[in-house]
């Protein structure tokens, strides 16, 4: 590799002191430092240097956070630190929403206007703000701008914001629910405020993986430890790695990040793989539009995610997890990341956990605006310091996946599971729920219902019911839909008001329960609309590698945005003839999740009507 | 002490390709186990010399028991699989993806085969209305991930923006790439081992560029034109061949292929060169080379100049 450095002009002193507090003082003018008499006599760098290049999203959020853009000559010296081409660089950071690759302002606020958000106040709050401040990404002054952002995590609110100030020191704060006050508040340097009283809206006496949220203090180790925390872990050691996983695979767990994989069969797989080393990567990145679930059990009970994910690094005979957190919570990145120092201070990380001879670290690591990351393979990508683009399976991450090692990957809410399964063991855990769909659901109810909240339920409990202990549709209006599993999921019409939300419940009316999403619909909705935002989500979030999603999402785009304005290419039936085509070909020929997925809502919306009645609107024939 | 270079016998394999049962070495690709058929199977992003990106999926079959189609260019060939290769889904999802390439990118420089193939699936780009108006400047390339404005519809968008005319050796006219990652790859790690080029941006923004899109002579690029060798659809290309086509002047017709060797290091590089009106007007290097796989150096893709300078060499320069 020959890299073509210097060309940008060398990065201001600013710039440079944001890198080297991610990566130390450059040793020498070989890595971007003073070059000294030594360097004409020994080389550094190559692939010493290389090795570090996983640290390269770090050090583009640290240049993003203190000067609001990553500047040609800023890129040039994070690019000779850690011997990386400058083109390859800039495609990483040219692929984060939350990083920009031009001048910007130093406030930019990002404003919810994703599905819950619109059948709450978020769409409103937008087209206040584009009357008052003008549309976004262009306006706000020098100073200031305001974009429109997809899904924060916050869909209970019915309105969210996300500030994000660089300087000295940069804030990343989230604002729910938003307001126009609140956002230009923000905007101006003002104080922001955000509700973190935990959302949880179930009957406490059946909380199991919330047990604690709302109990505990999430800033105290001690607090945690009074509360029974890490008595598990100790079970977990003196189970012995295959008797945890015997346990795991007991109690039948599936997945809940939203392919239902049995989560003792991927951990027997890692276990099993003689390839050295393993790594145990905890998914947090959730970005599925209506999904809060993982945020609150990471804002209210991080030393819990941890406990979890270092059960899972046993288990599976990991050296190292990782935490991939979406950059869109930083008031979780502080509990997780404080959660993680006082657990190293008081040995619970490190070597020789709890005497054994076991020995595992966890890194947080913060995403940068991007809902692909979230698929495990882009996931490791996002890691590595590469672009976050799927890669092609197999081979299966238990095979190769993080660094090309073994690794194991779980969300957040298929880990604090496995607690529960150490408490009550397997046996009992398999006696929750249904036998296919065993233990509880974390439910992110949302939309227009009386009482949006998380909700955590055992399983076999209908569509019905949960809708009743929500207080019902809001207003007591009809309802009119249900968006279940989010963006990736599907609508249910009335008649699966009885169908339980099991896995195998909804599988039965080609539905899925992804992560979580029980998005209402009363009979007011403008369901064309939710639909076209379902459409832009995948249409901005596609990462662009293979032609199905990345052209498919954009023609499955325009062609609502056709049906929606009256002017159908031909017949709307003709319309809906061709929007089928397109979701087969995403669903059959796409890399990933995400193309396979993209035309879902879409189809069973159209199935349900909610685009409208293919016999009418029969325009130029 | 020897060396041996034969690699072991490997295991035969036996599959079923559309109701033929067939044998293949381990290790093989379905696509090989098309192609030993004797079955057209289309592709784009796929190269004999550069490892499979599978990003393009117009060579999708279908295998029995998998849940979704599968790229054949990089999925090895199991034992026992049972594989179409012109089923109805096969065909509908090689009709889309020709549709939704040829319906955003200007492929009338791409080789004869796509035409054959878009005829064969019956691919119908214009299902999808009227093209968009090309992007103005480098707005493709100042495109911010996540952000785009909302379409009425009515047309559809594409790729097309102006051409990038930064050098004397070789023009990138963006809006006939189809993202096949072979440029990047030639650039890279595949052959050339420069890195000047990567993909940037996201989605249908995503785009081949330099650092913040600077021209190449700000770029690390050293004008090896291997990239130029193996893009597909005329996106890259030699100045002079665009030059010529400007004019009105190319003719492949009056061309001639001369095949020679480098002369001027001791790698010996084979040399294809393409000579219109007794000029050479590109030089190209045969993929089944066993030593430069298709890959050259600027000297020998560009250094051409001194056989015309008699002539004035004013075309080439
Ligand atoms: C586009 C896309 C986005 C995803 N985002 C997430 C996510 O944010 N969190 C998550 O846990 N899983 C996400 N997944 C699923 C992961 O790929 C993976 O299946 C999951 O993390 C495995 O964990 P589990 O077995 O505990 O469910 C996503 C998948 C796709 C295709
Ligand atoms: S399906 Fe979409 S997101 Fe997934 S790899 Fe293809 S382009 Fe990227
Ligand atoms: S000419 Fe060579 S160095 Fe330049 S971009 Fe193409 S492959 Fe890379
Ligand atoms: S420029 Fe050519 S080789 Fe490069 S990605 Fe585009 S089509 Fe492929
Ligand atoms: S925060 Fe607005 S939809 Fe989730
Ligand atoms: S040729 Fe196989 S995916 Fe492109």
């Amino acid at each position: 590799m020959d890299l073509r450095l210097g060309v940008a002009g060398p990065a201001s002193d600013v710039e440079k002191a944001a890198v080297d507090r991610v990566l130390g003082m450059p040793s020498g003018g070989w890595d971007g430092g003073r070059r000294t008499p030594e360097d004409g006599h020994l080389s550094r760098g190559g692939r010493a240097a290389r090795s570090r290049r996983h640290l390269l999203l770090p050090v583009l959020q640290a240049v993003q956070d203190r000067t609001g853009w990553i500047s040609p000559a800023a890129l040039d010296y994070v690019c000779t630190r850690l011997t990386v081409p400058p083109a390859e660089a800039y495609g990483v950071a040219a692929f984060y929403a939350l990083l920009s690759t031009e001048p910007a302002p130093a406030t930019v606020v990002h404003v919810c206007d994703d599905l819950a958000c619109r059948l709450g106040d978020g769409e409103k709050l937008c087209a206040e703000l584009e009357r008052r401040l003008g549309p976004p990404g262009e306006s706000g002054g020098r100073e200031a701008r305001w974009v429109r952002s997809p899904c924060l995590g916050r869909c209970e609110q019915g309105s969210a914001a996300l500030l994000q100030r660089s300087g000295e020191p940069a804030a990343r704060v989230s604002i729910a629910p938003a307001t126009v006050a609140g956002v230009e508040a923000a905007l101006h340097g003002g104080a922001v405020r955000v509700d973190t009283t935990p959302p949880v809206r179930s009957d406490p006496a059946g909380h199991r993986l919330l047990r604690r949220v709302g109990v505990v203090d999430p800033d105290s180790l001690d607090s945690y430890r009074a509360h029974g925390g890490y008595q598990l872990l100790r079970r977990a050691l003196e189970l012995g790695p295959g008797g945890v996983i015997g346990q795991v695979k007991t109690s039948r767990l599936l997945g809940r990040g939203g392919a239902a994989f049995p989560t003792g069969a991927k951990w027997e797989a890692v276990a099993a793989n003689p390839v050295r080393p393993h790594y145990f990567v905890c998914n947090a990145d959730e970005s599925e539009p209506g999904t809060f679930k993982d945020r609150v059990l990471l804002e209210a009970d991080p030393f819990g995610v941890l406990e979890a994910l270092t059960v899972a690094g046993y288990a599976t005979g990991s050296e190292r997890g990782y935490l991939y957190l979406r950059g869109e919570y930083p008031e979780a990145a502080g509990r997780v990341r404080q959660a993680i120092s006082q657990a190293r201070q008081r040995g619970l990380l490190g070597e020789g956990i709890m005497g054994t001879d076991f020995n595992f670290e966890i890194e947080l690591r913060v995403g940068a605006g991007a809902y692909i990351a979230g698929e495990e393979t882009a996931l490791f990508n996002s890691i590595e310091g590469s672009r976050p683009e799927p890669r092609n399976k197999p081979p299966f991450p238990t095979q190769a996946g993080l660094f090309g090692k073994p690794t194991g990957v779980n969300n957040v809410e298929t880990l604090a599971n496995v607690l529960e399964i150490l408490r009550i063991g397997g046996d009992a855990f398999a006696q929750l729920g249904t036998p296919d769909s065993t233990g509880t659901r974390l439910f992110c109810v949302s939309g227009r219902v009386e009482r949006p909240g998380l909700y955590e339920l055992e399983f076999g409990v209908t569509l019905r019911g949960l809708l009743d202990l929500a207080g019902g549709v809001r207003g007591g209006r009809p309802l009119a839909a249900v968006l279940l599993g989010g963006a990736a999921g599907s609508f249910v019409g009335p008649p699966a008001l009885d169908i339980p939300l099991t896995f195998e419940g909804v599988r039965s009316i080609g539905a899925s329960l992804g992560s979580g999403v029980v998005l209402v619909l009363d009979d007011t909705v403008d369901g064309r609309d939710l639909v076209r935002r379902i459409a832009r989500f995948f249409r901005d979030e596609s990462c662009g590698q293979c032609v199905p999603c990345r052209v498919g999402t954009v023609r499955q785009e325009e062609l609502l945005a056709r049906l929606a304005s009256g002017n159908p290419n031909g017949s709307v039936a003709a319309e809906l003839d061709l929007l089928g085509q397109l979701g087969q070909v995403m669903r059959d020929a796409s890399i990933c999740g995400l193309g396979q997925t993209a035309a879902t809502a879409i189809q069973s919306a159209a199935a349900l009507g909610l685009l409208g009645d293919p016999e009418a609107g029969r325009v130029r024939p | 002490m020897s060396l041996s270079f034969v690699a072991p016998p490997r295991r035969l394999l036996t599959i079923t390709i559309d109701g033929r049962t067939v044998k293949v070495p381990e290790g093989a690709t379905l696509l090989e186990a098309c192609r030993q058929q004797g079955l057209d199977t289309p592709t784009l992003c796929y190269l004999e010399n550069l490892a499979p990106v599978n990003v393009c999926r117009v060579c999708v079959v279908e295998v029995e028991g998998a849940r979704v189609l599968v790229p054949s260019c990089s999925r090895k060939a199991e034992e026992g699989m049972v594989v179409h290769t012109d089923s109805e889904r096969v065909r509908a999802s090689r009709r889309s993806v020709l549709e939704l390439l040829a319906s955003s990118v200007d492929l009338s420089l791409a080789g004869p085969e796509v035409k054959r193939w878009m005829n064969r699936y019956r691919a119908e780009p214009e299902r999808f209305g009227p093209a968009a108006p090309a992007a103005e400047d480098d707005r493709r390339d100042r495109a911010r991930p996540g952000e785009h404005h909302a379409p009425e519809g009515q047309v559809a968008a594409t790729v097309a923006q102006p051409v990038k005319l930064d050098n004397e050796t070789y023009i990138r006219d963006y809006s006939r790439c189809i993202l096949c990652y072979k440029c990047v790859e030639a650039c890279g790690s595949e052959a050339q081992n420069t890195f000047a080029i990567a993909v940037a941006g996201r989605g249908f923004e995503a785009r081949i560029s330099t650092e913040f899109a600077v021209g190449l002579p700000d770029s690390a690029c050293v004008y090896c034109g291997n990239c130029i060798g193996v893009c597909p659809t005329g996106a890259l290309m030699f100045k002079s061949e665009y030059d010529l086509r400007q004019k009105g002047r190319w003719d492949e017709a009056r061309q001639t292929v001369t095949t020679t060797i480098c002369p001027y290091c001791g790698v010996g590089c084979n040399l294809e060169l393409h000579v219109q009106d007794n000029e050479i007007v590109k030089v190209t290097s045969p993929l089944d080379h066993d030593i430069t796989r298709g890959h050259l150096c600027v000297k020998g893709r560009f250094g051409y100049q001194f056989v015309q300078s008699r002539n004035g060499g004013d075309e080439g320069r």
